[in-house]
């Protein structure tokens, strides 16, 4: 041990504002993600009710439906890349140096850029709002032509933001996995790696794969736009088909970058309030794998409706398909897991299990769809937003705040208010099923999405769906209290936190120190 | 694993001010390709473009100096320089893959979108739109000639492209050269051999500008002419800005070996470049194969 060369920095945080401008602290940037994660969760929220406020009934109430179109495409631009997306990579800075054993992040200069890219590219993206023109109003998938033939002057600075947004995460990823494969305590064999480790690393390699490409397709849109390129514009030799093909090629992975660390989130608490072992550890790293790989050549299930040669839709019909096994190994991973446990039901594992059921009626709606015949009838339907909102929120958004609820107590050492837990969640489960359920109905009776007016015969379960959706919202106001006072007041956690909790995380004091690992811990 | 303390760099300054140069820089370049397109002028846009791109360059002098001095320091373990080869071979991971999505815009086109609308292949019925067009490649008439007038030839790659093949491939053997000098020790012959790569990869971005000088002047080849002049330049464009980046990191570098920064053992920034360079290699050789000659 050579301690010459040991780093001389301080041992505890710096005071005021330049804490957190200034910081090279994993924890302290992880909260960072996940404050401002929580801010676009609502502000992309408060665009979700106004856009179900106007469903509320048929008719134009509320909005003009231009406006209506920028609601719906910020909604999803700000929870994909500004609500979920950071969320996880907030938690994989908390989470993975103390998980590994390591001091900090690889480059840890380099994670307070990613992070501090990301306000300035949302105020950027925000800003549009107030734009002549308005806002993006051509949906997240930003399709040419609508997004260059016939889009407003503002699409440039969201093409600008959303180059923000992949250096971002490229960046990110590339700490996580250095953190990952270079930073492990001893002992700490890959194949020890938590699960929320080995989901990251992969979610990672994904995020570097794929955020250069979705780069390269707002490139060429604005080169289409402002260059007289012709990529997009059969008149020139292009293709409008062909954006799709570029922007599902990123699209498809991303989605899994948004369940994947899901999943590896599940697997720590349900072993932990089960109290046992995880049923298939190897089998749960290959299932992972296999999903990630997969994910690369499905994408053009999202275009079964453009016309595609035949053989390309039974190509991406029949891979999509594959991908349902892997995922079916992790629903029976999880379940065999929980038989004959002695289990309890604190809120991380009320999420969790609601994730098991609710993700796995996700899966179940994509299954359908990936059925390139009947898709002709779904596709762009009420259908397939209730099946993307299944996965993405009581998928993703409920991991989250079941990770957020599991390790809370070892951030900040305090225990939360377990009933106002309770409440939140059955506020949320109630409030989801109630919102995303009765989508499936009007999908598949026709109503189609992105439309600020319906027929007569949707009328009464898009009342419904926005009740939910209210309901959902201002839950999520019950989570935010319990936070707070959770920091500022809550019972004291000790190490363990949890009865059943293993790992090496639970081996810090609660609250966890500055610096997680000094000294590697030595891993048998 | 190394025992030795793995550093934790101290709080910084430079992530949040770069953070900030970069949204002056998007902001600005937003603002300025709106206003030309609208006719009227770069102004305000240009101004915080420049402005943000000046912030950058002294951020990355100053941040990257930091990083020289920790490094003289000692602070830098083994481990360390690990994170550094992960973090730099995952970001020309990264690159690899953006040149991937116009090489597979160049294939979808060629393949399949261009003879389907020449009428050819399982989607043919698109031949409806403009019932004259009839595919070829390279496009020498779009189907829409008032909108995109195609180019009346195109480079003849056993010209200037074989020429800059030949440049950018034997500047991979100088700079391996060059990296063979360094583990021996021979500074004068590290200086020799990287300036011999510079000097080849500014002659390569000379002839790169001269043929597009050519391009536009003599064979109608532009951004306007359809979707191969679409896919030439893009590809070849960010080719060559690759290139910029990468001579002017061998300047860098070039510079920073006169300073006697590297050592035989140590000397991880000159192969980070070096790596880069022979990426921008390997694009070069996909381009002249697929953009050039067939």
């Amino acid at each position: 041990m050579n301690t010459s060369v040991a780093a001389t920095h301080h041992h505890g945080p710096a005071s005021g504002i330049g804490r957190w401008l200034f910081t090279t602290n994993h924890k302290d940037i992880g909260t960072l993600y996940l404050w401002f994660s929580f801010i676009m969760f609502l502000t992309g929220g408060c665009m979700a009710l106004l856009i179900r406020a106007e469903l509320f009934q048929p008719g134009l109430q509320l909005v003009q439906p231009d406006f209506f179109n920028q609601m719906t495409t910020m909604h999803g631009l700000i929870m994909v890349f500004g609500a979920v997306m950071p969320a996880f990579v907030g938690l994989a800075n908390w989470m993975v140096p103390m998980m590994v054993g390591a001091p900090d992040m690889a480059l840890p200069r380099m994670n307070n850029w990613s992070f501090w890219i990301l306000p300035f590219a949302f105020s950027m993206m925000l800003l549009t709002l107030f734009m002549e023109g308005g806002a993006p109003n051509f949906g997240w998938t930003f399709y040419a032509p609508l997004s260059t033939t016939y889009a407003p002057p503002s699409v440039t600075y969201f093409i600008f933001a959303v180059h923000m947004m992949g250096i971002s995460s490229i960046m990110g990823a590339i700490n996580i996995i250095a953190t990952i494969l270079n930073l492990r305590a001893p002992g700490m064999t890959m194949m020890k790696l938590p699960l929320f480790v080995w989901t990251w690393l992969i979610t990672a390699f994904l995020l570097i794969a794929v955020m250069p490409v979705l780069a390269g397709v707002v490139t060429m849109m604005l080169m289409d736009i402002h260059f007289g390129t012709s990529f997009f514009d059969a008149a020139g030799g292009g293709d409008p088909v062909l954006f799709q093909h570029v922007f599902w090629f990123f699209g498809h992975p991303e989605v899994y970058i948004m369940i994947l660390p899901a999943f590896g989130i599940v697997s720590e608490i349900i072993p932990t309030f089960a109290r046992k072992r995880l049923f298939g550890y190897a089998s749960m790293v290959y299932a992972t794998a296999s999903i990630a790989l997969l994910s690369f050549i499905v994408w053009a299930h999202h275009m079964f409706t453009v016309g595609l040669p035949l053989a390309g839709e039974l190509f991406f019909m029949f891979a999509t398909m594959l991908i349902a096994i892997p995922t079916g190994v992790k629903v029976f991973n999880w379940v065999a897991t929980m038989f004959r446990g002695s289990m309890t039901f604190e809120t991380p594992m009320l999420f969790a299990l609601a994730f098991v059921v609710l993700f796995t009626i996700g899966g179940f709606s994509g299954l359908m769809l990936a059925i390139a015949p009947v898709d002709f009838q779904y596709h762009d339907t009420y259908f397939v937003v209730a099946h993307f909102h299944y996965v993405l929120v009581p998928g993703a958004v409920f991991a989250i705040m079941a990770a957020a609820y599991y390790w809370l107590p070892k951030w900040c050492g305090r225990y939360y208010n377990e009933t106002m837990g309770k409440v939140h969640f059955w506020c949320s489960f109630i409030g989801v099923n109630i919102t995303f359920f009765p989508m499936h109905f009007i999908g598949l009776a026709g109503m189609p999405r992105r439309i600020p007016d319906y027929a007569l015969q949707f009328a009464d379960f898009n009342a419904i769906a926005t009740v939910g959706a209210f309901i959902f919202g201002f839950s999520q106001l019950i989570f935010l209290y319990n936070v707070i006072s959770c920091i500022r007041k809550g019972k004291p956690a000790d190490d363990r936190v949890w009865e059943g909790s293993h790992g090496l995380e639970w081996t810090l004091p609660s609250p966890a120190p500055y610096h997680s690992f000094s000294e590697p811990p030595q891993v048998k | 694993m190394s025992t030795q303390s793995y550093y934790v760099p101290d709080q910084s300054r430079w992530p949040i001010l770069a953070s900030m140069a970069l949204f002056l820089m998007a902001f600005g370049a937003g603002n300025m390709i709106n206003a030309l397109s609208a006719g009227d002028g770069g102004g305000v846009g240009l101004v915080m473009l420049l402005a943000g791109a000046l912030g950058m360059g002294m951020i990355l002098v100053g941040w990257f100096g930091n990083v020289i001095k920790e490094s003289h320091s000692g602070l830098y373990s083994q481990q360390m320089d690990r994170s550094f080869r992960w973090g730099m071979s995952w970001f020309i991971f990264s690159e690899i893959m953006f040149f991937a999505a116009f090489f597979g815009t160049l294939f979808y086109v060629r393949n399949l979108a261009v003879p389907w609308l020449g009428g050819e292949g399982d989607k043919g019925v698109s031949n409806m739109l403009w019932q004259e067009f009839s595919s070829q490649w390279p496009l020498l008439s779009t189907p829409d000639p008032q909108l995109y007038p195609g180019p009346q030839a195109v480079i003849d790659p056993w010209h200037i492209p074989l020429l800059n093949t030949i440049l950018l491939i034997s500047s991979s053997f100088t700079v391996t050269l060059a990296h063979k000098a360094l583990k021996l020790g021979g500074r004068s012959r590290v200086v020799f051999w990287l300036a011999a790569t510079i000097l080849l990869g500014v002659i390569f971005l000379y002839f790169q500008a001269y043929e597009y000088a050519e391009a536009y002047n003599e064979l109608g080849l532009t951004l306007h002419s359809g979707i191969y002049g679409a896919t030439f330049f893009i590809l070849t464009g960010f080719h060559g800005l690759h290139v910029t980046m990468g001579t002017v990191m061998l300047i860098i570098i070039w510079l920073r070996v006169l300073k006697g920064h590297f050592s035989e053992e140590k000397h991880f920034a000159f192969e980070a470049v070096s790596w880069y360079w022979h990426f921008v290699d390997v694009v070069w050789v996909g381009l002249f194969l697929f953009v050039y000659i067939l």
